[in-house]
């Protein structure tokens, strides 16, 4: 076996206080950025000035015994899964990479999963500790590198999709998953309605699935696992199997495929799996086995925030469109109380990131 | 509280529960005094017993009015003194909320109360071929509710997640009584992750009255493969192998030779009595990828030097290999009087080290320790046999107890790992956070209760600040 990777890498973290201690005494609030690959989506604009922390990179622990790596914010997360490579194992969560400039920071903040969510868990599912800058620039340290720790609040959870708002991702510990020894897809020309009756089902049943997604009048399921239950399910299930060069999954994962290819607002939909979206099924993409909805166009946003929410769920927009209004559904009067009083637990001056997840945060 | 205070909110919570569901004498409070950690024990100013979520709504808003505090229990299995009534408050009971309310075989989730017990959701939903991941060895009696409380794990959660994996969305009331749900019935929820905050909170920031759950496919097969090793660093080192081999057992445990005496002696199972360890590996899946795992374990396991082998033969053999395991607390219980249960979490290569030390210890203060262990991620539970009327013997279990966690995080570990904080590790907080750290946890539970009201002195040690609060008794404050 090879030796460990020790790729290049900076504890930048106190640069990163420093800065941050300055713009809270002149009352300067901050958007934070490293690979800027989710600078328009995922949360509002945010017009504060840039702290930039891209310098703060590169892996601080990997123990390929212990399934866990320990890494810095703004290590790429192209780096973290070459080193993975190296020991088989990988990134349970299958992130968009956005051509390489996608962050591990980034990633928690913005919780972004790929085709294997559902399956395989999200990032927020992954996170076994934080390092973290609060708004009061206090470099602090929750969870930690082992795989079960219930003592203390969660705080490494929240940080998943609080867009930065709460501090400023410094170290993530992640749990690893070993690569699957056979992945294989199967493709199955059915409706939107039946592909999510189809992928419900499936998902039911105790087989590897870890990919089912359905676009323009195709299923396509994915298999990985051991070579003999792959192979096995695979005969089961019949369909066609895809070319073990076709790169969709890639494609669907990094968001380039031809779908998501034009200037259109972007929908996210996350529901119920098993729900029937009233909202234009036939031109949405299904993900996530029916978890995930994309939609493309313009839209009044009452309309979509009540189909979402009669499915169980809430939409985003998350590409695109007016991006000064709120871009997620509303919460209740209580849970935003409740939600802007942890926002002030965490960064009492309002200097992080303000007004990108809401306005009102 | 003057016995006025109590005659008071007596009255006022019978106005909404029936007068049998709240308990005010002493004797019939005897049963919630404590959880399964019996060495914290207290009696409440009353027990309030309701039977809806409305009724829980309004014992919550009398509480809020009335500045009492309010501690939720389950069923009471808990194992760090989480359920100890407050002795100026009132003990909130949950087990009459013990419905299903709902099951959704296509979308695997099931909506139920939080009474309901953890093994009762599997065999509601194993009709449809689906279970509830997360199996506390306590899962035929806690309660779901309990184990969003601890953020419960289990034997398998190596390869199916702990509690808050397996949610998707809660109904929690807040201190005032406001209600309002959390999570959704996708896989997030659009701004900060509260359900992510609320499993295992430990009761401190809200009530929880729903809980809708994830469901998993029945595997079609699950096997077991037990291995006996001649020392606890070659079964150590079998664990890493199998981890690295690139195999994720469902679960992976190891018990060491007076754990696996006790088991024997209680359970029959058939383990190695001669063995310094056994590791007992469980792999599931399709029929195929089972074979190939087990022959794969089993190889792995003779190369590293296992000194018998047994894989389990059928469905009754493996519950059998199991039953042994799953009765170690009770079985090691036989051998003492008492046994007090630790919890500490260490990264797997530490196993032998920290297993090392504990013996080292346990010669020290003289009280017999048997080690039973989730293996596969590094959870260990020490069980310290001790004589709970002997004061010596409490003591000195308590001291050898914070050394085994203080060592668990000077190896890079944590103090709990699937246990919680309740009462009892609250003093071991400062071991593993800052100052500024337990200064942020103390935030975040003001930011949802900040009278504290919500079962004070547990889980997060108020500091210096909470003199701007309402004083707790003595023997809740920490500093």
């Amino acid at each position: 076996m090879s030796e460990e990777p020790k790729p290049a890498g900076l504890d930048d973290s106190k640069a990163i206080v420093t800065s941050l201690m300055q713009a809270r005494e002149e009352a300067r609030p901050v958007y934070i950025t490293a690979g800027g690959s989710k600078r328009h989506i995922a949360g509002r604009d945010c017009d504060s000035d840039t702290l930039d922390v891209s310098l703060h990179r590169g892996i601080v622990d990997y123990q390929p015994q212990e399934l866990v790596i320990t890494a810095r914010a703004g290590t790429p997360l192209t780096e973290l899964i070459a080193a993975l490579q190296e020991h088989n194992q990988m990134l349970p969560f299958e992130p968009p990479l956005f051509g390489g400039k996608a962050t591990l920071g980034g990633t928690l903040a913005c919780n972004l999963s790929g085709p294997a969510r559902p399956f395989r868990g999200s990032i927020r599912d992954a996170v076994l500790g934080v390092q973290l800058i609060n708004g009061k620039c206090e470099l602090l340290n929750f969870g930690g590198k082992v795989m079960k720790n219930v003592a203390g609040y969660d705080v490494s959870r929240l940080q998943a999709g609080a867009l930065g708002t709460l501090g400023v991702i410094s170290e993530i510990s992640l749990k690893l998953l070993p690569q699957p020894e056979k992945t294989l897809s199967l493709r199955y020309e059915m409706t939107a309605g039946d592909a999510i009756e189809c992928m419900n089902r499936r998902a039911g049943e105790p087989k590897p699935l870890s990919g089912a997604f359905w676009l323009n009048g195709d299923l396509t399921l994915r298999l990985s696992g051991a070579a003999s239950a792959v192979e096995s399910t695979a005969a089961q299930w019949g369909g066609d199997i895809l070319d073990a060069a076709d790169n969709t999954w890639e494609n669907l994962r990094d968001m380039t495929l031809p779908y998501f290819a034009n200037d259109e607002p972007l929908w996210r939909f996350s529901v119920n799996p098993a729900a029937t979206l009233s909202t234009a099924t036939d031109s949405s993409l299904i993900d996530w086995g029916g978890a995930q909805r994309w939609l493309r166009g313009e839209y009044p946003l009452q309309e979509l925030q009540q189909a979402a929410a009669s499915a169980g769920g809430h939409v985003t927009l998350f590409r695109g469109g007016d991006r000064a209004a709120e871009v997620r559904s509303p919460l209740s009067g209580t849970e935003q109380h409740l939600q802007q009083q942890l926002k002030r637990a965490f960064d009492p001056d309002g200097i992080l990131n303000p007004g990108r997840l809401y306005s009102w945060l | 509280m003057p016995e006025s205070s109590r005659n008071e909110l007596t009255r006022r919570l019978r106005q909404y529960l029936d007068a049998d569901n709240v308990i005010v004498d002493q004797e019939s409070q005897r049963p919630y005094e404590c959880d399964a950690l019996t060495i914290y024990c207290d009696l409440p100013l009353l027990v309030a017993l309701p039977e809806t979520t409305a009724q829980v709504q309004q014992v919550l808003r009398v509480c809020h009015q009335l500045n009492v505090p309010l501690v939720a229990r389950g069923a009471g299995t808990g194992l760090c003194g989480g359920a100890m009534p407050h002795p100026q408050g009132v003990l909130l009971a949950l087990t009459k909320l013990d419905r299903i309310v709902n099951i959704d075989p296509l979308a695997r989730t099931a909506r139920v109360q939080p009474g309901v017990s953890n093994l009762a959701i599997s065999e509601a939903v194993a009709a449809h071929g689906l279970y509830y991941g997360p199996d506390p060895s306590s899962q035929v009696a806690c309660s779901i509710g309990g184990n969003v409380a601890e953020n419960s794990g289990g034997v398998h959660c190596l390869k199916y997640g702990l509690t808050v994996h397996n949610i998707l969305s809660l109904d929690i009331l807040t201190v005032a009584g406001e209600a309002l749900t959390i999570g959704s019935q996708g896989l997030d929820s659009p701004g900060y992750d509260l359900m992510a905050l609320f499993t295992g909170s430990e009761g401190l920031l809200g009530i929880v009255t729903e809980i809708t759950v994830r469901l998993l496919p029945l595997p079609e097969v699950a096997q077991v493969v037990m291995a006996g090793f001649e020392s606890v660093d070659a079964a150590g080192d079998a664990v890493g192998a199998v981890i690295s081999g690139g195999i994720i057992p469902a679960g992976l445990e190891m018990m060491d030779r007076l754990a696996i005496q006790a088991a024997e002696d209680f359970a029959q199972a058939g383990y190695p009595r001669d063995a310094a360890a056994i590791l007992l590996c469980e792999v599931d899946g399709t029929r195929e990828e089972v074979d190939q795992h087990v022959s794969q374990v089993a190889n792995l396991f003779n190369s590293m030097g296992a000194s018998s082998l047994t894989i389990s033969q059928d469905e009754a053999h493996r519950s059998l290999l199991w039953k042994g395991r799953k009765s170690a607390f009770p079985a090691v219980g036989r051998l003492a009087p008492d046994y007090y249960c630790m919890d500490g979490t260490i990264p797997r290569g530490q196993v032998s080290f920290v297993l090392n030390e504990i013996h080292q210890m346990s010669e020290h203060y003289d009280l017999r320790v048997a080690n039973v262990f989730h293996a596969g991620d590094g959870n260990l539970h020490p069980l310290i046999l001790f004589d709970a009327s002997d004061p010596n013997d409490v003591r000195k279990a308590e001291e050898f107890g914070s050394r085994i966690l203080k060592l668990a995080v000077q190896v890079g570990g944590c103090i709990t790992g699937e246990h919680g904080v309740g009462v009892e590790k609250l003093r071991l907080m400062p071991s593993q956070f800052s100052a500024e750290e337990l200064l942020q946890l103390e935030d975040i539970k003001h930011a949802f209760d900040p009278a504290l009201n919500l079962n004070p002195g547990k889980g997060v040690p108020i500091l210096k600040r909470c003199q701007e609060y309402r004083a707790l008794p003595a023997r809740h404050q920490h500093e």
